[in-house]
């Protein structure tokens, strides 16, 4: 299957409709203000191994500021970015996870799982936290616990969620060699 | 269907300015205001969010729901930031004058109640002008202004794509909760959180396969119509600027100056430090 650059741009805008639709009417509070245990994560991640790292960047980046636009908060520039970050980092498992073409079962739901791992990580522990000290200068104990609650409840979603989407989704995907000959 | 992104309609001039420049502003309003932490300047630009708000016709009734949320939101990032670190603005402005001791580590000092109230004003200098934008930009009208101030116009189209598209998802959505529920899956608050994760999943497969089959037909539609063949593209909410909209790009760049020149020359760092 060829990635066609209208496919792109309509996958990017899907992408973000569900990240959008997800983030905003599913959200499950944590403990934690101003976190919440988020399920659109688990959609990006399959957008990402599905299409790649460029539409999961931007899908991950328009939806997220759509979010924040809707509550009227104000853009959270540092989490939208990171948003972003990690559908680039969960875009690049396309080319070892295969979705489209190969049976999505045990090795590649481990590499999947150790993509979403580091993309998150990088994401909510790194990137997030020290743009908010650049952008906003606020206490780095605070960021980093905030971060690193977000990654673990990002985490654990993704785990869950992002593997039964996967599996459903390569579900539907006719797989190389299912035609024998007779 | 709920309106999600608040559009008010109404007869002003900030509604009739066009979407890009109001974004223009926007983006270089917030930047301006997040560089900076000089209490006045901020102050100065929530007077002055409020006398847009005035003239847009826009009332507090209107969004009184949206701005109880952001109250809440900030007042618990503040309580954060003072249970983490009560000495915050000590470390910023490099003095302590303690105000008096609570307990333990906590000492409430005044460079931490500056630091705080520049915190609340931010955002008192941010969300007005978020809230107008949101309150007075069609969003049909919001992707040819990504367009106009030099987004790249299949991004934009992508944008555009994402708002009409999320009623109809939400509402698949919806549609799908509700034939759970039917057949007495349990979704409320009453099922345990692991047991909420699995049914949400189980709601979400269906929504993203669907969704799925919605990309091949939009881009097959697309393709037939030659999209993404030109260099550029028109626009049928395009809009000529008039001397409104270049007043609110002036204003938003009168505003990143203003901050960038406090920073340089003014206050000698990002900080108003009256404590040296």
């Amino acid at each position: 299957m060829k990635n066609t650059p209208v496919k792109s741009i309509v996958a990017i805008a899907i992408g973000a409709a569900l990240f959008f639709v997800c983030g905003r009417f599913v959200a499950i509070p944590s403990p934690v203000p101003n976190t919440n245990i988020s399920i659109q994560y688990g959609v990006l991640a399959l957008f990402g191994a599905a299409f790649g790292p460029f539409v999961a960047l931007l899908a991950g980046f328009i939806g997220h500021a759509l979010i924040d636009f809707s509550y009227g908060w104000g853009i959270w520039w540092s989490w939208v970015i990171a948003s972003a970050v990690f559908g680039l980092v969960i875009g690049i498992s396309k080319n070892h996870v295969k979705l489209a073409t190969e049976k999505f079962d045990g090795k590649r739901i481990v590499t999947f799982n150790i993509y979403q791992i580091v993309a998150h990580v990088l994401a909510w522990v790194v990137v997030a936290p020290i743009l908010d000290i650049v952008m906003y200068a606020e206490p780095w104990n605070k960021v980093f616990l905030q971060g690193f609650v977000a990654a673990l409840a990002n985490i654990v979603t993704t785990a869950i969620v992002g593997t039964i989407l996967c599996v459903a989704y390569s579900a539907t995907k006719p797989k190389k060699d299912s035609l024998e000959k007779k | 269907m709920m309106n999600i992104f608040n559009y008010i309609e109404r007869r002003s001039p900030i509604h009739a300015m066009t979407g890009a420049s109001k974004l223009v502003c926007l983006l270089l309003w917030s930047f301006g205001a997040m560089s900076s932490f000089d209490p006045r300047f901020l102050f100065a630009l929530f007077v002055l969010a409020l006398v847009l708000f005035k003239i847009s016709k826009i009332r507090v009734a209107d969004i009184r729901f949206m701005l109880w949320f952001t109250f809440v939101f900030c007042l618990l990032n503040n309580l954060l930031i003072f249970l983490f670190s009560p000495m915050h603005g000590t470390e910023i402005y490099g003095s302590c004058h303690e105000i008096f001791h609570i307990a333990g580590r906590y000492t409430l000092t005044q460079e931490q109640l500056l630091y705080h109230l520049n915190v609340f004003l931010k955002y008192a200098a941010t969300i007005p002008i978020v809230l107008l934008f949101v309150t007075t930009t069609d969003p049909s009208e919001f992707a040819s202004s990504l367009n106009r101030i030099g987004v790249n116009y299949k991004i934009a189209y992508s944008v555009a794509l994402a708002l009409r598209y999320i009623p109809d998802i939400q509402r698949e959505y919806h549609d799908i909760t509700l034939s759970l529920q039917a057949r007495g899956v349990e979704m409320s608050k009453k099922a345990s959180l692991g047991a909420r994760l699995k049914t949400a999943s189980g709601t979400l497969v269906p929504l993203i396969l669907s969704s799925m089959d919605r990309i091949e037909v939009i881009s097959n539609a697309m393709e037939l119509r030659s999209f993404g063949k030109n260099k550029k593209r028109t626009w049928y909410r395009y809009r000529k600027f008039t001397a409104w909209d270049f007043g609110a790009m002036l204003l938003g760049l009168a505003v990143l100056l203003i901050s960038v020149v406090l920073t340089a020359f003014v206050n000698h760092g990002r900080y108003f430090n009256p404590f040296v």
